[in-house]
């Protein structure tokens, strides 16, 4: 999984009927790397910093749905306690 | 797998439910020289791993799954061992 910032969603009317009713967030991989359109599991909203889970796995947030999606926001952080 | 080490804990009460009761490690991929490569990575841990421990992690969906104990879950990475020592031929 990797860290990332809610920065954004995206709206789309015509798309997989598996994607139905499913919140596409926008989610900017920290510190600063590319963006990427992934599917909210936990209630995730702008601005707030999440995890990711990537590759098939993502989908497995959905079960039993087959959801086609390989980027899940599969956690809200509260805090990261960093050392080093 | 990849060898790094653990930098920090993540702590997110508002998860998955694979992700419940697990360490959630943040671990910094190392080159050969033990410097940091590339980005940080949340890791479940499967060891007991702490913080400034040099581990081995897998990247990758099945074998995070079983490492953990939560098959067809959302978790695409885990902390599988602590590195003792790394010898070069």
């Amino acid at each position: 999984m990797y860290l990332g910032k809610v920065i954004g969603r995206v709206v789309s009317s015509v798309k997989d009927q598996a994607l139905e009713g499913k919140k596409l967030l926008l989610v900017r991989r920290l510190p600063n790397g590319p963006a990427v359109v992934a599917i909210d599991a936990v209630g995730a909203g702008a601005g707030e910093t999440v995890y990711v889970c990537r590759g098939r796995e993502a989908a497995f947030a959905f079960k039993p749905q087959e959801v086609p999606t390989e980027a899940s926001i599969v956690a809200i952080i509260d805090s990261i306690e960093r050392e080093l | 797998m990849i060898i790094a080490r653990v930098v920090g804990n993540v702590v997110a009460t508002q998860k998955q439910e694979a992700h419940e009761g697990k360490k959630i490690l943040l671990i910094q991929p190392l080159d050969l020289e033990n410097q940091p490569m590339g980005d940080v990575i949340v890791a479940l841990d499967a060891v007991d791993a702490g913080v400034g421990d040099r581990v081995l992690a897998v990247q990758e969906g099945f074998s995070a799954m079983t490492s953990v104990g939560h098959v067809e879950s959302p978790i695409d990475a885990a902390v599988v061992g602590i590195v003792d020592m790394v010898e070069f031929a």
